[in-house]
């Protein structure tokens, strides 16, 4: 948790390399502040991130999984963030039934150029994790 | 495992957000952290000594840099590692810089928190990280060129004349594009013809270039330096060897059908030279249209043609050619008739396109230059102009802008004035786009000669009597607008050429919504496409107008011959790997794999990688059910280690 009382999620974020993580980038030289709490993983594809993954860094304890790629129609591997999209919507299903709440799971399409969008989707999910609390996952599962 | 971690101040830009020293202090004491030191500007000479020093002293067999994003300096750093003896694809990179110290200017406690672990994640993937080198490729050094107007011809020519053979490959009988169809060209006005054929000549007779007319490219597999094409050279029924191009044969046939490099607004005989200038100068025989084919009842060209050249039972040839690069010049075709209607395209004879007038326009045109209209070959009065048909319209057509129109627009309107002084031409329009080199003078020049711009879109065209009348509306004077005109030239949009979708199918590129070639980055890598060694010229990539194209077309040239100046070709070698003891043969990656780089080995029932032809996505990876695959240095293991590092 972060300073003082008040809650700080933890969001772990797998970034495609060739538009997210360098939207994320852009943020940055931009100097477009944005929550801290987010740990970018930089991956070749959004459509080469394991549902593991994402499981891995809830049962982790992580409060929110973030997973960025291209527009659709603009991914660098022609089709992988069309993978992702699918693989992402079949498993926040399964972890609603798990009693992981999916709104855990964020998937969103960032360019290269939208940095601003890169820091607001963060702002934006920090504030809805703080919403939704601590992850319980963490309890139930790491004693 | 012997890592060495070095932390970057980049002067303030990290040093006065991230505690520094902190930094190095925890990861000090971090698993396999042999040594970890801090600088104030790591990517300078002191601070790259600094690494291969410490790299040396400390025997180190990995090294983490945190600091700028790997945009920036990944490859300075990895070099830096390879001098003194670290293999590069052992040197990670922690981005602390762009997405810590800038993005977290005010929370300085948190931003070292966050890099501190973004430092162990580093570390936890250079675990991880194999010791690799850069695959070898070998390059054939011949290109092949798609489409020979102008953007293909530009190529072809341009990669030529730097020594190197092109095969050209033209689905029409002639080379020339949509140019040789067109009368004078803007801003200068200078005849089409006059500049297009020494180019088209010195293609057709280039000893380097080997041109494949009537013809188009089947297939195409390999990977960038290793093409095979396949290429069907339709039948021309003529004998090219032996014709001489005398033309008696095309005098003498009896079927006259619609020509459609007239666009339709002349005939020409089933046995065709398309036009007077066209290369190669040879006939074909269009057998839809030919009474030998048709009925078995005609055969006038086979009895007068000098030399014996008719051949009825020529067969299409299949050749296959090796090549290293390809350059696609595919062209435009303009917004077909049909989907037009409000504007009577296709049912009234005088509501034609901008092609149809460049025809009419043109000495050797169906009307030898004079502006006739098609109905009754009347010089017609009063012309309307209207401009975005089917661009710039969400609702019946394409959103884009055709580009070209404004000012081929303009251009009708002044030759029509030219031809026709007593003439009044009317310009409908939306706004004018007249960015280019003396574009602005040359719209203007048309509105000095008398063109009237109405602005406003035209709401329908109808036939009345001999005359077309046009109701539309002046947004400026907010008036109804009726004008009778004696005819109507749409300025239709510019979409992909037929075909571009199979091709771009045979040549596994991408395409964006509308069916244009897409280009790897719209301003960084605009003529090169996602696949490598495969390049995009001219219209094929979105609508531009002839500098623009040219322009396309050397640069693509030039990014051939950047490619056969290689001695070899690296490719990554961070691609996909297979465990075959766990692979079961199920073929899931296969499907997975945009780039055919993943096949089964039917004898052995194992999947296997060809790994020039992986790009190193990962895709497959995820899908195959068993973990049988895994990318090289991003194993399932280096990011679960990874996750551990930030969350734990």
């Amino acid at each position: 948790m972060g300073s003082g009382e008040e809650f700080e999620p933890k969001i772990v974020a797998f970034l495609c390399n060739w538009c997210t993580y360098t939207g994320a980038d852009l943020a940055g030289v931009s100097r477009i502040q944005y929550p801290p709490n987010v740990r970018p993983i930089r991956v070749m594809c959004s459509g080469s991130v394991d549902p593991m993954y994402i499981l891995k860094a809830l049962l982790d304890g992580a409060d929110g999984v973030l997973v960025g790629g291209c527009h659709p129609g603009d991914c660098h591997y022609v089709s992988g963030n069309y993978k992702a999209r699918r693989r992402l919507a079949v498993l926040s299903a399964i972890l609603d039934e798990f009693g992981i709440d999916s709104r855990r799971v964020w998937f969103s399409f960032i360019s290269a150029s939208e940095g601003a969008l890169f820091a607001k989707t963060v702002g934006d999910m920090t504030a809805a994790l703080k919403a939704l609390g601590p992850n319980p996952a963490r309890a139930l599962w790491i004693a | 495992m012997r890592t060495g971690v070095f932390v970057c101040w980049c002067g303030l830009n990290i040093g006065g957000v991230v505690d520094v020293p902190r930094v190095v202090q925890e990861i000090s004491g971090y698993p396999g952290v042999a040594r970890a030191v801090d600088y104030r500007y790591m990517c300078s000479d002191p601070g790259q000594q600094l690494i291969k020093d410490t790299i040396r002293e400390e025997r180190l067999d990995s090294v983490v840099i945190a600091a700028c994003s790997p945009g920036m300096h990944e490859a300075t750093f990895q070099s830096v590692a390879e001098s003194a003896g670290v293999n590069p694809y052992r040197c990670e990179i922690a981005n602390i810089r762009e997405q810590c110290s800038w993005p977290h200017q005010n929370e300085p406690g948190e931003a070292t928190r966050k890099a501190i672990e973004l430092v162990r994640a580093a570390v936890e993937k250079v675990r991880g990280d194999e010791a690799l080198s850069a695959l070898s490729i070998s390059v054939t050094r011949r290109a092949l060129v798609i489409g020979a107007g102008i953007a293909g011809m530009q190529a072809a020519l341009d990669i030529a004349e730097a020594g190197h053979e092109v095969v050209l490959v033209e689905r029409l009988p002639h080379i020339g594009g949509h140019m040789a169809q067109l009368s004078e060209t803007f801003p200068t006005l200078d005849c089409s013809q006059c500049i297009l054929t020494p180019k088209t000549s010195e293609v057709g007779r280039h000893p380097r270039i080997r041109l494949l007319t009537n013809s188009e490219v089947e297939s195409v597999s390999g990977y960038v330096g290793n093409f095979t094409v396949r290429i069907r050279r339709r039948a021309t029924y003529v004998n090219w060897d032996l014709c001489t191009g005398c033309g008696l044969c095309t005098e003498k046939c009896p079927s006259k059908t619609p020509s459609a490099f007239e666009r339709g607004l002349a005939k020409e005989p089933a046995i065709t030279i398309a036009f007077p200038q066209a290369v190669p100068h040879k006939p074909v025989i269009r057998a839809e249209a030919c009474r030998h084919f048709t009925s078995g009842r005609c055969g006038v060209c086979e009895k007068v043609c000098p030399v014996g050249a008719i051949d009825f039972e020529q067969q299409d040839l299949v050749l296959e050619e090796k090549v290293g690069a390809i350059v696609v010049a595919t062209g435009y075709d303009l917004h077909p008739k049909a989907k037009v209607g409000e504007y009577g395209y296709g049912v009234y004879p005088d509501v034609i396109d901008g092609l149809e007038f460049e025809r009419l326009n043109s000495a050797s045109g169906p009307t030898q230059g004079e502006i006739r209209r098609p109905s009754d070959g009347k010089v017609p009065k009063e012309v309307v102009f209207i401009q975005c048909v089917g661009s710039r319209d969400q609702e019946n057509g394409y959103p884009y802008c055709s580009k070209i129109c404004c000012m081929y627009t303009a251009k009708h309107a002044r030759l029509y004035k030219h031809k026709v002084p007593d003439g009044q031409p009317y310009v409908f329009y939306m706004d004018v786009r007249a960015g280019g080199k003396g574009y602005e003078e040359f719209v203007q020049q048309a509105t000095d000669e008398g063109v009237l711009y109405l602005r406003g879109r035209v709401a329908r065209v109808f036939q009345d009597g001999d005359k077309l009348v046009v109701f539309g509306v002046d947004t400026l004077s907010g008036k109804k607008v009726e004008i009778h005109a004696d005819m109507v030239v749409l300025a239709t949009a510019v979409v992909p050429a037929s075909g571009a979708k199979e091709l771009a199918r045979a040549l596994k590129m991408a395409t964006d919504q509308y069916g244009f070639f897409s280009e790897a980055h719209p301003k960084l890598r605009p003529v090169e496409s996602l696949t490598r060694g495969i390049y995009i010229a001219g219209c094929a990539q979105a609508p531009k107008d002839i500098p623009d194209t040219v322009t396309q077309a050397g640069s693509a040239a030039a990014k051939v011959l950047a490619l056969f100046s290689a001695e070899r070709l690296s490719h990554s070698p961070t691609v996909a790997a297979v465990d075959e003891e766990l692979c079961s043969g199920c073929g899931v990656c296969v499907e997975a794999c945009a780039y055919d780089a993943r096949t089964l080995d039917v004898r052995r029932r194992v999947a296997v990688v060809n790994d020039v032809l992986c790009e190193g996505c990962g895709a497959c990876a995820v899908a195959c059910p068993n973990g049988a695959t895994r990318q090289k240095n991003m194993a399932r293991s280096q990011v679960l280690s990874m996750i551990d590092a930030v969350v734990g």
